[in-house]
């Protein structure tokens, strides 16, 4: 790995080749977000010339004014925040006391409740939606956020993330120590594990967090009010009505796309070891 | 039985156990509502002529799924879903495999590189699905104009769903390769470098050390990435959804993909037995692909 190169020029010469290469994959990978931002703030007249301009000539802000104006963007930016928010809770809770209990006891019917577990984790959701969807009409939960957020509550993922974490880093030594000083099962939840969980805590909030975020076919089915729609369905039935106007369109991708560029550049190293984390577990 | 079974511990495991089931019970009855529950659901349904209007269901045993594999539009959906799985997996790999080698090692910039290639990855799909059909516009997309650069003609990409497929696989090749990267890239730092080092003693150079260490140690990872690539790629709809359907969602030009025609049958013609049957398909492939998986690894390890 660390071997050196006898000969350096040639070494030399390879290392700018490598370069030069990644380079231009990397700009045909920011090409379609460059595209984005800068036709968002062409005026619409701009926008359908040929040959393309990649700069806009004029830049303007009218798109993302007119945004507003068409639709309620703040509204849906908001219903996403909500859902992704609660989902990330109940998933981190949920996460973390089934992560203890499965890594730290022994109890009559474990293995039962793990392989159904894992059962939950290999069937994809889009193949249950089904029965799903006709609870929630018996229920009246259609139009609802209770009946958009309830399958984002659990993410059998989580559990197995915090019983590896867990498992690895409290020793049963320091909960025999806890309890001799007189801590409670709940105490050692509350007082050890969670302090110690905060860093795969962390991870697996992020990957709860977009994975709401990016919830696309079940909010499809529950939200047929506009008040109900999260950003990527307010923006999907938004294409539907300007789906010539694209700069308009544009001025919408980015506001949906912003956000989470913004978490990307702050949690950048957090986010690619989290991807390799479940990566090594396979 | 369960009192009997418990007899054998002490009071004070007892009461630890008791600790597991009271902390274990909310989380188990979301699980039934919202996992377990329909998945059974969905194999009982699929037995049924159901339908969301009228009330009687009547059992037909396996008839929805001797109906679909004669049904056009299935085969359709299966044919289009096996090819765009297969190529863009196959695409992401082929491409990511050399980048991720050349980033592995130590190298200026290599974080900067793999943050540019993972960015595509984590942004939201429906805003980059809007972005790239406006690339593939026919009349005035960058793509188009880009090819006539080149001297190539203009291609109708979104209008025809066999070239749209096509559209689709690109974007999905865009949007994962990060994906592979990153993983591929911890495979390839997993290998100690004390083979290499024996290997380059031996007298072994590039391509000999690709192929007696590299391919067969970082083997388990190239598996498990294709395995969660494919089931991720078998689960296409959002993309189909935005970039393929014509105004008010009219699924004129639509690529029938697997969850495209499930949605369909199940929320366009409320015929849920049937549709469900085609998700117990779905359910059955994933399966047997994380099935092979696990059989693979255990066989290695």
């Amino acid at each position: 790995m660390s071997k050196m190169t006898k000969d350096h020029s040639l070494g030399f010469l390879q290392r700018v080749l490598k370069h030069l290469a990644l380079i231009i994959g990397s700009i045909i990978m920011v090409i379609p977000f460059v595209w984005m931002f800068t036709t968002a703030f062409k005026p619409e007249v701009e926008v359908l010339i040929w040959p393309p301009k990649l700069l806009p000539k004029a830049p303007t802000y009218q798109n993302f004014i007119d945004l507003f104006r068409q639709a309620p963007f703040f509204r849906y930016f908001m219903n996403s925040v909500l859902i992704s928010g609660i989902s990330t809770i109940s998933i981190l809770m949920i996460s973390l006391v089934g992560g203890f209990i499965f890594s730290k006891y022994r109890f009559p019917g474990k293995n039962f409740l793990f392989t159904v577990l894992i059962v939950t984790a290999i069937v994809p959701f889009e193949s249950y939606v089904i029965p799903l969807y006709t609870t929630m009409v018996k229920w009246g939960w259609i139009n609802t956020y209770r009946g958009i957020i309830a399958p984002y509550l659990v993410m059998s993922f989580g559990i197995f993330l915090l019983r590896q974490h867990i498992g690895s880093t409290i020793s049963d030594e320091l909960m025999d120590a806890a309890r001799i000083d007189g801590c409670s099962e709940f105490g050692i939840l509350t007082r050890i594990v969670l302090p110690l969980s905060k860093s795969s805590g962390g991870a697996l909030g992020i990957f709860a967090f977009t994975q709401a975020w990016i919830a696309f076919m079940w909010p499809l089915l529950l939200a047929n009010k506009k008040e109900m729609f999260n950003m990527e369905i307010g923006l999907t039935m938004f294409q539907y009505r300007f789906s010539t106007n694209y700069s308009l369109l544009m001025a919408g991708s980015v506001i949906s796309v912003v956000p989470m560029i913004i978490i990307f550049v702050v949690l950048r190293r957090q986010i690619i070891e989290s991807i390799s984390l479940t990566g090594l577990k396979g | 039985m369960q009192g009997l079974r418990l007899r054998k511990y002490s009071p004070y495991e007892r009461s630890r156990i008791l600790f597991c089931y009271v902390m274990l019970l909310p989380i188990f009855a979301l699980f039934f509502v919202l996992r377990i529950w329909p998945i059974i659901r969905t194999f009982w349904m699929s037995l049924f002529d159901w339908n969301l209007i009228g009330r009687n269901h009547s059992f037909i045993g396996l008839d929805n799924y001797a109906m679909l594999f004669q049904d056009p539009q299935f085969l359709l959906s299966m044919k289009n879903t096996f090819l765009y799985a297969g190529a863009s997996v196959a695409l992401c790999f082929v491409i990511s495999l050399p980048i991720a080698m050349v980033l592995a090692k130590k190298m200026r910039f290599s974080p900067f590189y793999q943050a540019i290639y993972f960015l595509p990855f984590i942004t939201p799909l429906v805003p980059m699905s809007v972005a790239w059909k406006w690339i593939y516009d026919p009349m005035y997309g960058i793509l188009n104009y880009i090819l006539s650069i080149f001297g190539m003609p203009s291609v109708g990409w979104l209008i025809y769903p066999n070239v749209a497929i096509w559209a689709l696989i690109i974007m999905n090749v865009w949007k994962n390769l990060g994906y592979n990267i990153v993983l591929l890239m911890v495979g390839l730092r997993n290998i100690s470098p004390v083979y290499y080092e024996a290997a380059s003693i031996d007298g072994a150079y590039g391509w000999k050390k690709f192929q007696y260490i590299t391919w067969p140690l970082l083997k388990p990872m190239i598996l498990y990435v294709v395995v969660t690539s494919t089931i991720n790629a078998f689960n296409v709809f959002t993309q189909v959804y935005v970039m393929t359907l014509g105004s008010q969602a009219a699924p004129g030009r639509a690529v029938r993909v697997l969850l495209y025609d499930i949605y369909e049958n199940a929320f366009r013609y409320f015929r849920l037995g049937y549709a469900s049957a085609e998700a117990v398909i779905l359910t059955i492939i994933v399966i047997a692909l994380t099935v092979v998986q696990f059989k693979y690894i255990k066989s290695e390890v």
